[in-house]
């Protein structure tokens, strides 16, 4: 028997983002993949490009009450309010199982003040296994700060500065689609000094329960987000790449490998995949491997030869 | 706990009545694991909409790795499934959540109502199947009219334990509530009490265990989008004033543990 002629390489879809290198642009955005320990019998959490973990506050947040999603055509819509564990628990607690993965793990950050994201990020200082922070300065459902800082360009810059000052990893801010010009804030991070941006976060919106004469959420509003909102997302990150030098990591209604690519050739380095974690718990996995395949199918060297490959 | 996604085979459709299906898979991971009072998230379909799972709790398993729901037809996600036929597939997750923790020594009282029904199956057959007495044990089934409840009676008969049966509108059993019928039934002193059904029923089940200083356990209902504690979408009030998550703090909770309205 004789060997097979064309030995198929592994191909290679390693991206920089700055210093920061993953192995693969496919990373499971912040919110919807819990502290990734929820989902370790499932996907196979070492072959992912990178897992940012649900946004963390200094102090522990309750989030909102209930009803806090409900389903939208193509979408679904979430008040959550940040509920999260809060930074001295993060580190005691799941950082221990997060720095054993053996993929960078980002840790999400938020708060209501340009002062308490420098304290949060003082706190991650020194902390084993953070590969890199995501600044979220635009989540729609807290009642103070979030929707400020991610919709003024002037104190966007300012949290980043802030958070770039006191940071000992790279730091991506994750921007708001809900803005006039997604082009002023991406260049308004850049300037506070970001390494990469992320984009997008949810749309805002609204859904109401026409029996009751209620809102559905208690929240009132929440943010959008699945394939509804991906023509959108994938117009910001466009827009974006093309507006400034840093690496742009594109988010929103992504599912399938053929998502990411579009995305990647709208000018994304990398992916993050969100809400889909919640219909397929295994689809970052499966956009890997069809990364993988495209790839190869493509017989490109590297699926960097396809960043910002658009033809317009 | 280990969860599983299979692509489960539908083998069997049934329509119990005008709105209520139940629909047998063959799904052996999920039913070789699976427990009393845990559920399953469903795709209706492979489109993007409805996009959520939906999520359902387990009605039984056997062990020759097949499980049942038993839903009413609701919404677009529902319709979509009491539709369904035959030979389809449908990509099921589970099970998921906390289950009824059986007081294995103590007298059971099962009550189900309207949908609650589901899980009471699947619970009854643990409890009949138990090495002690159960001729202190009780089930209580209602519902709206005799089809939330008639058709599934024969299924429950077949453990031998004590069976009654209530109708809002008399058609089946006495006209009146299941928490009549708990009400009238003299219960040994450490029953545990078991529940589903609308919230209520729940309700009025908490405050019947709690001044007869009962234990109650009940499996609650909620939106939810992943089913396995990533989104918090899910979320309930405790009674200590924090929040608890139904997919993976329950579905099934000691009342004790959770607000009630009143």
């Amino acid at each position: 028997m004789e060997f097979v002629k064309d030995h198929d390489p592994y191909p290679d879809l390693s991206v920089n983002i700055g210093s920061l290198e993953l192995q693969n642009p496919v990373m499971t955005a912040s919110g919807t993949f819990g502290y990734a320990r929820e989902f370790e019998d499932l996907v196979n959490l070492h072959r992912l490009g990178g897992i940012i973990v649900k946004g963390i506050s200094l102090e522990p947040r309750a989030g909102n009450p209930p009803q806090r999603i409900v389903e939208t055509p193509c979408g679904m819509l979430n008040a959550i309010g940040l509920q999260n564990v809060g930074v001295d628990r993060f580190i005691a607690e799941k950082m221990v199982y997060l720095k054993g993965i053996g993929v960078p793990v980002l840790v999400n950050i938020l708060g209501d003040s340009v002062e308490e994201y420098r304290q949060l990020t003082e706190r991650l200082r020194g902390v084993e296994g953070i590969a890199a922070l995501e600044v979220n300065i635009s989540c729609p459902n807290v009642k103070k700060g979030g929707v400020a800082f991610g919709t003024v360009p002037s104190t966007a810059a300012a949290v980043t500065e802030a958070v770039k000052k006191a940071a000992d990893v790279p730091v991506m801010v994750k921007l708001s689609p809900n803005v006039s010009d997604i082009v002023e804030m991406a260049k308004a991070v850049e300037g506070g000094g970001a390494d990469s941006i992320s984009l997008v976060n949810t749309l805002i919106g609204m859904a109401i329960d026409l029996k009751r004469r209620r809102p559905v959420l208690a929240n009132v509003i929440g943010g959008l987000s699945g394939p509804a909102i991906k023509p959108v997302a994938l117009r910001m990150v466009y827009q974006a790449a093309a507006a400034v030098d840093i690496p742009v990591v594109g988010i929103g209604g992504i599912e399938s490998a053929e998502d990411a690519l579009e995305f990647i050739l709208a000018g994304a380095t990398a992916v993050q995949i969100g809400t889909a974690n919640f219909i397929n718990p295994r689809v970052s996995e499966e956009v890997v491997d069809g990364i993988g395949d495209y790839v190869k199918a493509n017989k490109l060297a590297s699926i960097r030869e396809l960043i910002g490959a658009l033809e317009v | 706990m280990s969860q599983h996604q299979e692509k489960a085979r539908i083998i069997r459709f049934e329509q119990l009545s005008g709105l209520n299906v139940r629909i047998t898979l063959e799904a052996p991971l999920i039913a070789g694991s699976a427990e009393a009072g845990q559920f399953v998230m469903i795709r209706t379909g492979s489109g993007q909409d409805p996009l959520l799972r939906r999520p359902f709790s387990l009605h039984q398993t056997s062990s020759g790795g097949q499980i049942q729901i038993y839903f009413k037809n609701v919404g677009r996600g529902t319709d979509i499934m009491a539709h369904a036929k035959v030979g389809e597939m449908l990509d099921v997750f589970g099970p998921l959540g906390r289950g009824f923790s059986i007081a294995d020594d103590k007298p059971a009282c099962l009550v189900g109502g309207g949908l609650g029904i589901a899980p009471m199956l699947f619970l009854a057959k643990i409890i009949s199947s138990l090495g002690r007495d159960h001729s202190q044990d009780l089930i209580i089934l209602g519902g709206r009219t005799r089809e939330d409840v008639e058709p599934l009676v024969d299924d429950f008969k077949q453990f031998g334990l004590a069976l009654h049966c209530a109708t809002d509108d008399g058609t089946y059993g006495i006209k009146g509530y299941v928490t009549d019928i708990l009400r009238s039934e003299q219960l040994a002193e450490n029953t545990q009490i078991y529940g589903c059904g609308p919230d209520n029923m729940l309700e009025v089940l908490h405050q019947f265990s709690s001044s007869r200083h009962l234990s109650c356990q009940v499996s609650v209902e909620s939106v939810m989008a992943c089913g396995m504690g990533a989104c918090l979408g899910c979320n309930v009030d405790s009674s200590d004033g924090d929040y608890l998550h139904v997919c993976i703090d329950g579905p099934v909770f000691d009342t004790g543990d959770l607000a009630w309205n009143s």
